[in-house]
């Protein structure tokens, strides 16, 4: 099944050069991507737009199957995608680990009871146990990462949307936040900068400059997923 | 950054539920802050000093935020007593009114009965308690959002600010009373400003993608105990006494 697919975008910033001129690009279940190229060629508003938080000049945004014509279509679909935002600052804003990682399950109309559930096993899966009540701007840069990534596994998504996971952390956090991937069975698209990360962790290399992507082969990793 | 100097301690006042605390403050400023009998706002300060005395905080923190309360007072007793007065031929003249005095001197009352009050009050509650103490309290759901991202990202706009002044000085930026650093601080207060309008943005942004529609959700609750109705009753019918006293008693003078 086809997760993503951006069929013939064209995007530009106001009063900048085009960054997509009929751009194709497509996540199916199983895929694992991992996305290079230099800065500003444009690989974070790839993922903007195919979350629907960037509007195309022209092309069609699909997700699982179904095509993305107005804002109100998106929003049933973006808890089914774990997008996580390079800057954690960004995408913690509560005040406690507990209530950000809650945030999206509670979205989704999940009961309470559930979600502390879910909240209580995604910080034991990511190895943050007792940080619910942690507040979240005390946390060290790694410690950030991690519970940004647990908020938006806690939707219990499809796919991810990795945007940098691995700038900042150490060496340790870094192995952690691999573990943790490679032992769930997600798909995903991950941009970084890191080429060894991503070849241990996709199953296919992208490379996107000057607004076309190009496939630079296989990534080690081809985890059993179906 | 530190902003909850009080709000750790074990003190009963600390121990009290956040919400009987916000609702006793805001009582207690309308009635002390509304009144002008001298009784009341001797009163009221007697209750501030009673109540920070039993939420035992340390002494010098305390004074320190008194002093800068009382800077902005002394203003008051500069300016109050004088009056213009305008005569033909617009030739004016300052009067001395003693009646400015007595102003200055329960405004000076007010404002430090209710810092006080503050201080022992939502002071000793950590800040997300307040907001969730708000929020539990039905307060408008935009006033509580505004209070919890202004609180948020106030930490991280510090660390912004803290990070460009960083830099400036490590290229030798050294600021004097010139016209290089008033435009540098100008450009450095713009480049804040820029900085969090885009911060929001992608805030906003990553809301959304977890499935964001304007709810604000809490999962805790506050256990309200006999402790808080006993607190809380008490300190209303104080404050009704306080609001007779204030009706029948004799003015400030």
């Amino acid at each position: 099944m086809e997760l993503i697919r951006l069929e013939g975008i064209d995007f530009a910033y106001p009063e900048r050069p085009h960054v997509f001129k009929g751009l194709d690009f497509s996540l199916k279940k199983g895929d694992r991507l991992g996305i290079l190229g230099p800065n500003g060629a444009g690989k974070s508003t790839l993922f903007l737009i195919a979350m629907g938080l960037l509007k195309p000049g022209a092309g069609s945004v699909s997700l699982f199957g179904k095509p993305m014509l107005a804002e109100k279509d998106f929003q049933g679909m973006r808890t089914r995608l774990g997008y996580c935002f390079q800057d954690p600052d960004d995408q913690l804003f509560s005040a406690t680990v507990l209530e950000d990682v809650a945030f999206g399950p509670l979205n989704q109309g999940k009961d309470k009871a559930e979600v502390r559930r879910l909240v209580d096993n995604t910080l034991k899966t990511l190895g943050l146990d007792g940080f619910g009540p942690r507040v979240t701007y005390h946390l060290s840069g790694g410690e950030r990462r991690l519970v940004s990534l647990a908020t938006v596994l806690a939707m219990q998504p499809e796919a991810l949307l990795l945007d940098e996971p691995t700038a900042g952390l150490d060496q340790e956090t870094e192995a952690r936040l691999e573990s943790v991937l490679m032992s769930s069975q997600l798909s995903w698209a991950i941009i970084s900068h890191d080429r060894e990360f991503l070849q241990r962790t996709c199953n296919t290399l992208l490379h996107l400059k000057n607004g076309v992507l190009t496939s630079l082969g296989e990534g080690s990793a081809r985890a059993g997923v179906v | 950054m530190h902003l909850e100097t009080f709000a750790h301690g074990d003190s009963l006042i600390h121990a009290l539920d956040p919400r009987a605390k916000l609702l006793a403050a805001l009582l207690f400023s309308v009635v002390v802050g509304i009144s002008t009998t001298s009784s009341v706002l001797w009163a009221g300060l007697c209750l501030a000093v009673v109540l920070l005395l039993a939420a035992k905080l340390p002494w010098l923190a305390l004074l320190k935020r008194a002093l800068a309360v009382n800077a902005f007072v002394v203003f008051l007793w500069l300016v109050l007593p004088w009056r213009l007065e305008v005569g033909p031929g617009l030739a004016w003249n300052l009067v001395f009114d003693p009646r400015g005095l007595h102003l200055a001197g329960a405004v000076t009352i007010k404002a430090n009965a209710i810092i006080m009050i503050l201080i022992a009050l939502l002071g000793t509650c950590p800040i997300n308690n307040l907001f969730h103490a708000l929020a539990h309290l039905h307060a408008p759901r935009k006033l509580v959002h505004l209070f919890l991202f202004f609180y948020r990202y106030l930490h991280v706009l510090h660390r912004e600010y803290h990070r460009l002044n960083l830099a400036m000085r490590a290229r030798g930026f050294r600021p004097g009373n010139n016209a290089h650093t008033y435009r540098t601080y100008a450009q450095l207060a713009g480049m804040v400003l820029v900085k969090s309008y885009d911060r929001a943005e992608r805030v906003y942004q990553a809301m959304l993608c977890r499935g964001f529609s304007g709810e604000y959700w809490l999962l805790d609750h506050f256990a309200w105990k006999r402790r808080d109705s006993m607190f809380l009753s008490t300190f209303v019918m104080l404050m009704a006494g306080l609001a007779a006293l204030g009706i029948w008693g004799s003015p400030w003078n």
